[in-house]
């Protein structure tokens, strides 16, 4: 079984063994959607205010991706001369504006298209929550509905000149990934960090994800394991509670040879802080989450900054 | 009690890991595709892409359209033979997967659906928005449950919230649902989720076997007497 959908565009579309049963393989093979879409272009020209652009993907949901997302935002704008935002493109489950502390904001579209909201002066996000008038609102879209969002925010959204922007990315394979990686065709990622938790039920689902990103030729930065033990704050045992029963994340980094930026421990406070909307970074400082946290910031920083330096020395 | 669990999880199918049925072939009999056992008794029978896909490391690739045609065939040409209860698996969201669990289980009955959230408003957020996708297509709340529910220290019992604390119920209040129960972080469920063990046979002295099982038990009744 061919797994994998050419892209609408392709000159394969409607033609590989993948499209026996989509609906949709009539309409691909009569060449109907082969025209390039102009927002492709479009968004090409947006990002080039865009310095640096990292994705944040996991196969598995649960694992932490928009707490990291969030966090990473923070940690970066903590320079007050960087700006940074934020693009939430999980489309039924917008948790960004409540990790950052921006519940109930509400964004409009104007002639020049939407601002997005900011949390401090360097650092702006956009989510589809900020489009829903109430938290009781569903989202029940099909992938088409889905992607054409997708293409707004990245096309309409008045960013400015922006170092870095996030994109925090609902779990998965599908219609808002195959979408992103082909809005942002004409502009460069620098790359993907993958979220996992340490069991080899995360695992198994976050090697289809570095499978995608090789397939789709998105550079990986690397991997970030999550919830990786407990430490008691009563008697300062440690606790597997998501064992890793299959090497976790070093294990799977090993064989895939992808760097492991760091482990973050469980630890309540970030669970509290993402409920109340503040930075963890800011209110734990001193807690062994936040110092991995900071180190795995640095490499991202470096992994940018190195490939900046790559490109000009090229040129 | 005779069970089938139909895994619509294409991008991240992991029931037949947490079942420890392996990756065995699929066989076609007259009346369609026959199910994976995970026991002898084919008292528990599974679906899953996970069953259908030669790499298992390869991603499922798949925009909307053909993800909903695959759920149809999943729904319709399985060859369950007589089941008491039917489980469906899904992806979180409401999207293209519900959708088409939803549209090809019409013509038969669907009892309701049960709610899964961890106790923080992160979680709880989201699951708001599940809840009313729920309300708009018509299916029955039967339930909250509220997982990874504290844990307690294996070494000092002290309960740690790691997760924060209460969300579920509040939830279910706001929302006029049932609360189910709350099951706590367990590392022997999750050790045997990663070995594909029986952890309701393996674990009956364990944190959260307790949880689940009054939570099973509640199901069932309210299934039969409806």
């Amino acid at each position: 079984m061919n797994e994998y959908c050419p892209g609408t565009e392709s000159e394969q579309a409607g033609k590989t063994s993948s499209c026996q049963g989509c609906p949709n393989q009539k309409i691909c093979s009569s060449g109907a959607t082969k025209a390039p879409d102009p927002a492709i272009a479009e968004i090409g020209a947006k990002m080039s205010t865009v310095k640096h652009k990292i994705l944040v993907l996991s196969g598995k949901g649960g694992v932490g991706k928009s707490t990291f997302s969030a966090h990473l935002a923070h940690a970066l704008a903590s320079d007050g001369t960087k700006e940074v935002a934020v693009l939430d493109v999980d489309i039924c489950g917008p948790s960004i504006p409540r990790i950052m502390g921006l519940e109930g904001e509400q964004v409009h579209q104007s002639g020049s298209g939407w601002s997005p909201v900011y949390v401090d002066d360097n650092l702006a996000v956009m989510s589809i929550g900020f489009l829903l008038s109430s938290p009781d609102d569903a989202v029940i879209w099909r992938g088409p509905k889905k992607n054409g969002m997708i293409k707004q925010f990245l096309r309409d959204v008045d960013w400015g000149d922006l170092d870095y922007l996030i994109v925090d990315t609902p779990p998965g394979t599908s219609d808002e990934h195959l979408s992103l990686i082909q809005y942002l065709s004409a502009t460069h990622v620098d790359g993907a960090v993958i979220i996992t938790t340490p069991q080899e039920v995360s695992l198994q689902d976050v090697r289809k994800e570095i499978r995608f990103c090789q397939k789709v030729k998105m550079p990986i930065i690397g991997v970030v394991e999550n919830m990786s033990g407990f430490v008691c704050p009563s008697c300062k045992n440690t606790s597997q509670i998501f064992p890793p029963t299959s090497g976790g994340a070093e294990r799977m980094c090993a064989d895939l040879h992808l760097p492991l930026l760091g482990k973050v421990p469980l630890d309540p406070r970030i669970a509290r802080s993402c409920d109340e909307g503040k930075s963890f970074l800011h209110e734990v400082p001193d807690s062994p989450a936040a110092e991995v946290y900071l180190s795995i910031v640095h490499s991202i920083q470096d992994y940018c900054s190195n490939r900046v330096t790559e490109e000009q020395s090229t040129t | 009690v005779a069970v089938g669990i139909l895994d619509v999880d294409l991008c991240g199918p992991s029931i037949p890991h947490m079942l420890g049925v392996g990756r065995p072939d699929v066989h076609q009999c007259d009346s369609g595709w026959v199910p994976v056992y995970a026991d002898a008794q084919k008292g528990l029978a599974l679906m899953s892409i996970g069953f259908l896909l030669e790499d298992p490391d390869e991603a499922v690739v798949w925009r909307g359209p053909k993800k909903t045609a695959m759920i149809a065939q999943f729904v319709s040409d399985v060859a369950w033979g007589e089941l008491d209860v039917l489980l469906v698996d899904t992806p979180p969201g409401t999207s293209d997967e519900h959708l088409a669990v939803l549209e090809n289980l019409k013509k038969h009955r669907v009892d309701g659906a049960v709610l899964v959230t961890t106790p923080q408003a992160v979680s709880t957020g989201d699951v708001r928005r599940e809840i009313t996708f729920c309300k708009k297509t018509g299916v029955r709340i039967l339930g909250i449950i509220e997982n990874m529910s504290g844990f307690v220290c294996p070494h000092c019992s002290e309960c740690s919230n790691i997760f924060s604390k209460g969300g579920g119920e509040e939830l279910a209040k706001l929302t006029g649902s049932t609360f189910l129960g709350a099951v706590p972080l367990d590392p022997l469920l999750s050790g045997a989720m990663e070995e594909g063990a029986d952890f309701i046979r393996s674990f009956p002295d364990s944190a959260s076997f307790g949880a689940i099982s009054t939570i099973s038990r509640a199901l069932l009744c309210d299934l039969e007497g409806a």
